[in-house]
C-alpha cells in the first residue's frame, strides 16, 4: 500500500514466492560441484541467464577471486561468499547464516568472505530490505545441495546406505555403527560427486534450526573494534596519492577560473586541476560534476590547500533556488488545482459536499541528508594498460562500474571494484558519484588515489530526501467513518517529471479504502538532486498521511487503534499495484491488524487515560518493503516545548521467521530512533541555490541522552520472511506527533518538531 | 621537524607538520586505521583516543599538542582491562550496525567505566552523548556498558 518508490536496481524482479515475495532463483539456476585449489570441495552456482555467461566470460581478473558460492577446506573450514555489500544491515552474516544452517555447518567453522563485483553472483547490492526476501530461498537450497553431497560422500566411504546416515554441525555420522567423518575429511570425496538440482534438494524442518533464528554476532565485528583497515577510507594501495575534490556550491555549477598556480605552491600539494562534467544532467544522475581536484601526498595536506583555492563559479539560473521559494511556490501551487491526478476513485467534490464533517489540513516536511557517518570516499587506480581498479564504500557497484566506464571510454569488463565494508549506506550510496570522481582523478594522476570527502562537501552535495507538501481534505460520515479523502500533494520535478523519490504511490494507504479518493500532485521545477533515503516516499509520506489519518479519528471521536481497525476493516488479501518492474505481494490486513492489536496490548494502550496529565501516547502504522510495523509513543513536552520521548513500542510481522534475532531487533531499534532523530531535528535548507548546513552542528542526529527505550516485538505470521532495513522507521514519526498531539492538544503539521509551537501548554 | 609521540605504548616518529590533527597522523602516517574519521570538528566523536586516559577528539587535536601524553588508540585499548571488557561486552551483546563510529563508542565507554565503574543511566547519558551514532544503536551501547561494568543490563529508566 505505502511507498514503494523505486530503490535499488532491482527492475525485472519476478514475483514467483509464495505471496508474492519474489525470490529469485530461476528455473535455469544450477550448482556444480568441483575441487578447490589446495583441496576440498567448491560449489558455483550458475545463473543459467545468458547474460551473467557473457559477462562471467569477460569477469576482470584483478585480485584474489572466490568464484564460487561455498568452499568446504580439508581442516574443515567452510568459506562462504557474502556477494552483497556490508553497510551494517548485516547480510554479510545473515546471509551465510543461510547458506550454513541448510549445510549443517558448524558455525565456528565458518568464515564468510566478500565477493568482489562479478556477474557470476547476480544483483550484488544493498537496498530495499531486499537482501531476506531475494535471498532466503536460494541460500538456503546451495546449503543443502552441500549437505546432501557430504552425506553421500560419507555413506560411499562407509559402504551404507544414505538413509542411515546424518550431518549435524560439520559432521556426519552413521546412525547404526556411531562411526564420524568431518566435512573437512569428506569434502575431496564430495568433489567429486555430481552437485544434485537445487530444486530437489530437502529443505529442513524450521524446528531442527541451530543457526537461523539463533543469536549471532556480526562476522566481522571483532575485527572492526581490533581496528583493523576494512572500511573504504581504510584503503592503502601501493603508491597511492590523496585527493580532494571540490565542486561547486550551487548545483551544476560550472568552472569559470581557479587560483590553481596558488593552491600547486601549497606544502605537499602534487598537482591540481580541472575536471569538466559529463553532461549537463549529471547533476541529476549524479555522475562527474565540474570541480577542482587537488592531490597532495597527505589528505590533511589537500584540506589545507582547500582553504586556499578560490574558484569563479558561474551563475545560472539554479542560484535562484531557496526553500523559502519552494514554501511560496508550494503555497501559491496548493491553490489551484493540481497539474495531474495521480488516482481518483468515487465522486470526490460530491461527497465532500454531503459529508458529515469534512477536516482539511495542510503537512509539510523538510530535505534531508543522508550523512553516512563514514564520508563518501573512494580509491581508484587507473593503470597503464588502460583497465581500472576500484576500492569503493558502495551499496550498489554495478552502476557505479558503468558509470567509471563511460566517463573513461572503456569496456565495462576492464573495471574491477572492491566491495569494502561500508560506514553506513542509507541510500546515499546506492549512487555511485565519488566513484567516477576517484577513477578521473586517477587518470590525470597516472597513480592510486584515494579521495575522500569532508564533511561539509558530504552534505552539501547529497542526493537529497525530497521536501514535500501534503493538502488533505477529507469527509466523515455520521457513522465516523472516511466516506472521501483527497490529497494535493506539492512535489518536485524536472522538466514534467517527478524527482527521484518524490512521487506518490497511486496505492499509497487510503487507497483503496475510502470509496471516494483522490491524489492529485503538482510539481515545482526542482534543481538539486534528489534520491533515496532509507524507505524513501515512507520516510516522509508515512507522517503526513498517518498523523492526519489521526486528526480524523480524534475528529470523529473515536480511538485512533479502533478507527484504523475499522478503516482496514476484516483480515483479507487485497492486491496491490506495483510501479513497474517491482514485484509487489498483495496486502494482507489480517497482518496490518496484527501488528496494531499486538503494540496495543504490549503498550497498554488501552489504559493509557491512566497518564499523567501533560504525557501523551500515540499510535501509527504502515506497511512498507513487505514489513507490516505498528509504534506506539508514549511523550511529553518541556516547560520550554522541547518533546521528550519516553518510550517506544514496536511490533511488526515480517514472516515466519527471524533469521539473526541480533540483527533484526538492532535494525528495528536503530531505524525507529533514526526516524525520531529526523522528526526531531533534521532540515538540509536551500539558499541561493545551495545547501546552508555543514556539519553536525547545525544537521543534527539523535544522541546517546535522547534516545527512550525500544521495546521490539514480533508477530510470527505464516509468511516467507523479509527485510527489516527499512520498514520499522516510517511510523515512529506520526506516532511521535501523534503523542504530543495527546500530550497537548497541538497538532504537528511541519517536520522537523518546532518547540516553540509546543511551548506553554 | 620529526616529533616523537607514545601510541599505544610505543614510541613514533612523526614527520607530519606540527598542525597536522593527531587524527590523520595516526591514521595516514602510523597506518592505525581504526581511529575515525567523521566531521574534522569534534561534534561526532568518531576519532575519539585516550590521552593519558582522557577521551581526547584526536580530529581538532594537532599533533604538536600531544607532547609526552599517552595515546591509546582503539588498537590498543583491548589491552587495558577495561579495555577489553568493554570490548567483550560490545560483542556478546553484538552492538554494531555498520560499526564505523564504534571504535569512537568504545574509547568513550573504556573512560567513563574508568572513571565511573558502577555508572548511572545519567552517567551513561552525560559520558557518551558526544558519540553520534548514525545507526543509532544507543539501545546496545547503553546495555554493553552496563555488561561491562557487571550492571543488569535492562534498560530501567523510568518511562
Amino acid at each position: 500500500m505505502a511507498g514503494q518508490d523505486a530503490f535499488g536496481p532491482a527492475a525485472g524482479a519476478r514475483a514467483d514466492g509464495d505471496c508474492g515475495v519474489p525470490s529469485r532463483l530461476t528455473r535455469r539456476a544450477f550448482l556444480t560441484a568441483g575441487v578447490a585449489a589446495g583441496g576440498g570441495l567448491l560449489l558455483t552456482l550458475h545463473l543459467g541467464s545468458a547474460e551473467a555467461g557473457e559477462l562471467a566470460a569477460a569477469a576482470p581478473a584483478a585480485g584474489a577471486q572466490l568464484n564460487a558460492f561455498v568452499r568446504i577446506a580439508p581442516d574443515g573450514i567452510v568459506t562462504i561468499v557474502a556477494k552483497n555489500p556490508e553497510i551494517g544491515q548485516g547480510s554479510k552474516t545473515m546471509l551465510p547464516m543461510l547458506v550454513a544452517e541448510e549445510l549443517d555447518a558448524d558455525w565456528p567453522q565458518v568464515r564468510a568472505e566478500q565477493a568482489m563485483l562479478n556477474p557470476i553472483y547476480g544483483e550484488q547490492f544493498a537496498g530495499g530490505s531486499m537482501a531476506t526476501p531475494l535471498n532466503w530461498e536460494p541460500m538456503r537450497r546451495i546449503g543443502a545441495a552441500g549437505r546432501q553431497m557430504l552425506v553421500l560422500a560419507a555413506a560411499q566411504t562407509w559402504k551404507v546406505p544414505v538413509t542411515e546416515c546424518d550431518a549435524r554441525s560439520g559432521v556426519v555420522r552413521h546412525r547404526p555403527s556411531g562411526r564420524t567423518l568431518g566435512y573437512g575429511a569428506l569434502a575431496d570425496k564430495a568433489a567429486a560427486l555430481p552437485a544434485p538440482d537445487l530444486r530437489s534438494v530437502t529443505l529442513k524442518d524450521p524446528r531442527d534450526y541451530r543457526i537461523i533464528g539463533h543469536f549471532t554476532g556480526g562476522v566481522d565485528s571483532a575485527r572492526v573494534l581490533e581496528g583493523q583497515p576494512l572500511f573504504g577510507i581504510d584503503t592503502v594501495v601501493p603508491g597511492m596519492v590523496y585527493a580532494a575534490y571540490q565542486k561547486g556550491p550551487v548545483f551544476g555549477s560550472r568552472v569559470v577560473s581557479a587560483n590553481i598556480a596558488a593552491v600547486k605552491a601549497m606544502p605537499g600539494v602534487r598537482d591540481v586541476f580541472i575536471l569538466r562534467e559529463s553532461d549537463p544532467e549529471a547533476v541529476f544522475r549524479m555522475g562527474l560534476l565540474d570541480g577542482v581536484a587537488i592531490i597532495a601526498d597527505s589528505w590533511w595536506q589537500t584540506q589545507k590547500a582547500l582553504e586556499t583555492l578560490r574558484v569563479i563559479w558561474d551563475r545560472d539560473s539554479n542560484v535562484g533556488q531557496s526553500t523559502v521559494g519552494f514554501e511560496r511556490q508550494a503555497a501559491a501551487l496548493s491553490r489551484e488545482r493540481p497539474q495531474s491526478l495521480v488516482r481518483s476513485d468515487g465522486e470526490v467534490d460530491k461527497a465532500l459536499a454531503h459529508a458529515h464533517k469534512v477536516l482539511q489540513a495542510s503537512y509539510a516536511y523538510p530535505f534531508l541528508a543522508h550523512v553516512d557517518l563514514e564520508p563518501q570516499n573512494c580509491t581508484a587506480h587507473c593503470k597503464r594498460d588502460g583497465s581500472v581498479e576500484i576500492w569503493a564504500p558502495t551499496q550498489n557497484p554495478e552502476p557505479g562500474r558503468k558509470l567509471v566506464a563511460a566517463a573513461l571510454g572503456i569496456e565495462e569488463s576492464r573495471v574491477a571494484v572492491h566491495m569494502t565494508r561500508v560506514g553506513g549506506g542509507f541510500g546515499r550510496r546506492l549512487l555511485n558519484d565519488y566513484m567516477v570522481e576517484a577513477a578521473m582523478i586517477s587518470k590525470r594522476a597516472g597513480r592510486p588515489v584515494k579521495l575522500l570527502w569532508n564533511r561539509r562537501q558530504d552534505i552539501q552535495h547529497d542526493a537529497y530526501r525530497p521536501a514535500g507538501f501534503h493538502h488533505f481534505t477529507a469527509g466523515l460520515t455520521p457513522e465516523g467513518r472516511i466516506g472521501v479523502f483527497r490529497d494535493h500533494f506539492v512535489t518536485f520535478g524536472q522538466a514534467g517529471k517527478v524527482a527521484s523519490s518524490a512521487g506518490l504511490p497511486r496505492s499509497h494507504f487510503p487507497a483503496g479504502f475510502v470509496p471516494n479518493l483522490e491524489y492529485g500532485q503538482s510539481l515545482i521545477e526542482l534543481r538539486v538532486p534528489t534520491g533515496p533515503l532509507r524507505n524513501p516516499g515512507g520516510n516522509a509520506l508515512a507522517f503526513a498521511f498517518e498523523s492526519f489519518i489521526d486528526e480524523l479519528a480524534h475528529a470523529a471521536g473515536r480511538d485512533p487503534l479502533d478507527f484504523r481497525l475499522d478503516l482496514y476493516g476484516p483480515a483479507r488479501v487485497l492486491p496491490t499495484v506495483a510501479p513497474p518492474g517491482r514485484p509487489h505481494p498483495p496486502f494482507d490486513t489480517g497482518r496490518i491488524r496484527g501488528v496494531l492489536e499486538l503494540v496495543a496490548e504490549k503498550s497498554g494502550w488501552r489504559t493509557r487515560q491512566d497518564l499523567p496529565r501533560g504525557t501523551g501516547m500515540g499510535l501509527a502504522c504502515y506497511y512498507s518493503h513487505y514489513g507490516y510495523f505498528a509504534e506506539v509513543v508514549k511523550a511529553s513536552v518541556a516547560p520550554d516545548g522541547t518533546p521528550k520521548v519516553h518510550k517506544v513500542w514496536a511490533a511488526g510481522d515480517v514472516g515466519r521467521q527471524i533469521i539473526n534475532p541480533a540483527g533484526a531487533y538492532n535494525q528495528v531499534q536503530g531505524g525507529i530512533l533514526d526516524g525520531l532523530g529526523a522528526a526531531l531535528h533534521q532540515a538540509v535548507t536551500v539558499e541561493n541555490g545551495r545547501v546552508v548546513q555543514e556539519n553536525f552542528n547545525t544537521y543534527r542526529l539523535l544522541r546517546m541522552r535522547e534516545a527512550p527505550p525500544v521495546e521490539v516485538h514480533f508477530r510470527i505470521s505464516e509468511n516467507p520472511p523479509t527485510g527489516l532495513g527499512e520498514p520499522a522507521l516510517p511510523p515512529v514519526l506520526p506516532a511521535l506527533c501523534n503523542a504530543l498531539y495527546a500530550a497537548t492538544g497541538r497538532r504537528i503539521r511541519s517536520l522537523p518538531i518546532d518547540p516553540r509551537e509546543l511551548r506553554g501548554v | 621537524m620529526a616529533l616523537t609521540i607514545t601510541v599505544n605504548g610505543r614510541a613514533r616518529e612523526v614527520e607530519s607538520a606540527a598542525d597536522t590533527p593527531l587524527l590523520w597522523v595516526l591514521r595516514d602516517e602510523l597506518d592505525l586505521k581504526g581511529t575515525k574519521f567523521g566531521c574534522g570538528m569534534s561534534f561526532c566523536g568518531a576519532c575519539t583516543v585516550h590521552l593519558d586516559g582522557v577521551p581526547t577528539r584526536s580530529c581538532i587535536t594537532p599533533v604538536s599538542r600531544v607532547g609526552t601524553a599517552k595515546v591509546v588508540t582503539i588498537e590498543g585499548i583491548g589491552d587495558t582491562e577495561i579495555g577489553g571488557r568493554v570490548k567483550a561486552a560490545w560483542l556478546a551483546l553484538d552492538v554494531m550496525q555498520c560499526g564505523y563510529c564504534q571504535s569512537g563508542q568504545v574509547m568513550t565507554a573504556t573512560a567513563l567505566l574508568t572513571r565511573a565503574p558502577k555508572p548511572t543511566d545519567r552517567d551513561i547519558d552525560t559520558a557518551m552523548s558526544g558519540n553520534l551514532c548514525r545507526c543509532a544503536t544507543y539501545t546496545r551501547i547503553r546495555a554493553a556498558i552496563k555488561q561491562a561494568a557487571g550492571l543488569p543490563t535492562d534498560d530501567t529508566r523510568e518511562v
